[in-house]
């Protein structure tokens, strides 16, 4: 990838600091937990390290390395996108008519 | 194949567009889960823009790995239960902190004379990644109850914690001196992953909001850090996003405990676990205990009735009955709403979700600050599972280790009905004073059991 001078990538970092303070304040407590497995989602950017990592991989240990990574991350980015939007799918304004007035008996299972 | 270093930037910057719009669109559960669509569109791009690139090798393993990546991440996504959502994000988060952490030790493995800063990211890559993939590793264990929830203490505990971490950082500092060799990376490794257990051993569980929120922050630190390794602006800046976010998140949920950060995570030692007997009865007070006949009652003649949930409804699985039982009183004309305490539970927003799985509108869940003033004209408090959030000693107590913390005030509710497993404390170890309250009476058993006959004895009454 291109390199870029140190102090460009400070600055990116600390403005990315900043915009993230800024956004992320504005997401209300009620939606806290999807934010986490969002940003789970998120932080599974570092699949984009992996991919290089063993792309490059010549010798035995950074293939290992380098596979292993890309694993972790891959569950990360998969997993992290479809927990949220199943979390999210369920917050409604009003409660679906057809779903779950009938379940309180024979519902064993646990869930 | 994309060769052009600029295309390559700009197909980046797509991808982090996509991820700040994915992060805004949270700011309402109305178009949060199409932001979350963006994201995943950015992802796919940056995914498919690394893999074009020129230079790559080793397909097969690649194809391998996404592939069984992909498959965990939506076995483990598909069939996850609501009530197990904090320990998901805990494997997460050590998930995405081992990744950062192997990145850093393959490019440390591989660069023959990497640049001094360079060197900087892959220590810190390495540290913060692997402290996060061990005390996520705790965490899940204790979340998932494999581990005791009480905090795991032993003498001296600080000083050996510190000792461990010093002798991690005494490594990176080696490292960016000069110091060859991959053992210089692998013990520093080993003694951050030794300091990820061992610093989240003591934490208790009622404490998990903000450990799993810092270890969030972690990751998204560390993976910002193998940013600077690989000279990834994408990395560079989602990193710090989700290092906001954990860190926000982190601040909200020790504010939300009046406690500071350093306190929930040094806090166990030294703290004389009282009280585990029964309440204190010395000045005449008692507690009583009631039917669900009598409660059904009391519910189904009242006007306004006020349902606070934690973490005892999380444990028995109750959330669908509780609805059931909200569903039932609105059904007989009372107003029914949800008071929602920042930290019940274990995770920021715990039992948002598990009341939206349920199928309750998010429309009817309070937060503590727009709920409180509703207490006073409440006829029921029905308190599910919940108990330091609602403990009147944090308002007028100093003595007490919860003093100064953020409240629900169940008390001014005409009436409390607490739905409790045993007499025994919450995780703070303290008795609850709102037990001995003349107006509250206590309906003892498993969460979901009770809420279950109140459901037919409220059909009944």
């Amino acid at each position: 990838m291109t390199e870029l001078p140190l102090v460009i990538e400070l600055t990116i970092l600390i403005l990315a600091a900043f915009l993230g303070f800024e956004v992320i304040s504005k997401v209300p407590a009620m939606l806290h937990t999807p934010l986490m497995s969002g940003a789970n989602f998120i932080h599974g950017i570092v699949i984009v390290g992996a991919i290089l990592v063993l792309g490059r991989a010549d010798d035995t240990f950074t293939k290992v390395a380098g596979f292993s990574a890309l694993v972790l991350a891959t569950a990360n980015v998969v997993g992290g996108w479809f927990v949220t939007d199943r979390m999210l799918g369920m917050f409604k304004r009003r409660p679906e008519p057809h779903r779950g007035d009938d379940h309180g008996d024979s519902r064993g299972d646990g869930r | 194949m994309i060769s052009d270093p600029d295309v390559v930037a700009l197909l980046y910057l797509v991808t982090i567009v996509c991820f700040i719009v994915a992060l805004r669109f949270l700011s309402s559960p109305k178009h949060a889960r199409k932001g979350n669509w963006a994201g995943g569109a950015g992802m796919l791009v940056a995914i498919a823009t690394t893999l074009l690139l020129d230079g790559l090798g080793n397909w097969v393993l690649m194809i391998v790995g996404l592939a069984v990546g992909t498959v965990v991440g939506v076995i483990g996504a598909r069939n996850v239960r609501m009530t197990a959502m904090p320990q998901m994000v805990a494997i997460f988060n050590g998930v995405g902190g081992g990744a950062a952490a192997l990145v850093a030790l393959a490019e440390w493995h591989t660069a023959i004379d990497p640049a001094r800063d360079e060197t900087v990211s892959v220590v810190l890559s390495a540290l913060i990644g692997s402290i996060s993939f061990a005390g996520s590793a705790i965490a899940f264990a204790k979340l998932q109850e494999l581990l005791s929830g009480r905090p795991i203490v032993f003498p001296s505990q600080n000083i050996v914690n510190a000792l461990v971490l010093l002798g991690a950082v005494a490594l990176g500092v080696a490292a960016i001196a000069g110091v060859e060799g991959e053992w210089v990376l692998a013990a520093l490794i080993g003694l951050a992953l030794l300091f990820g257990v061992m610093f989240v051993l003591p934490i208790g569980g009622a404490d998990m909001p903000v450990v799993i929120s810092l270890l969030n922050a972690f990751t998204g630190l560390a993976a910002s850090a193998t940013g600077f390794v690989l000279d990834s602006t994408v990395l560079i800046v989602s990193g710090m996003l989700v290092g906001a976010a954990g860190t926000l998140l982190t601040l909200l949920m020790a504010k939300a405990m009046n406690r500071s950060v350093a306190n929930v995570l040094f806090g166990a030692f030294g703290q004389v676990q009282t009280g585990v007997g029964g309440p204190r009865a010395d000045d005449g007070r008692t507690v009583r205990a009631t039917t669900p006949e009598d409660v059904a009652v009391q519910l189904s003649f009242a006007r306004k009735v006020i349902v606070v949930p934690g973490y005892g409804m999380a444990v028995a699985q109750a959330q669908h009955d509780v609805r059931q039982l909200a569903d039932v009183l609105e059904g007989r004309g009372v107003d029914v709403k949800y008071a929602i305490h920042p930290v019940a539970g274990r995770m920021p927003g715990h039992m948002n979700v598990l009341l939206a799985e349920a199928n309750v509108p998010y429309t009817q869940l309070q937060e503590m600050d727009e709920i409180n003033p509703e207490f006073p004209q409440t006829d029921v408090a029905l308190v599910i599972g919940a108990n330091d959030v609602t403990n009147p000693a944090a308002r007028s107590d100093t003595g007490s280790p919860i003093y100064g913390m953020p409240i629900l005030d169940v008390d001014k509710a005409a009436s409390i009905v607490v739905l409790k497993r045993s007499m025994r404390p919450g995780f703070a170890g303290i008795d609850n004073e709102l037990y001995l309250d003349p107006k509250a009476t206590m309906l003892f058993g498993d969460a979901k059991e009770s809420v279950l006959k109140l459901i037919a004895a409220v059909k009944s009454a």
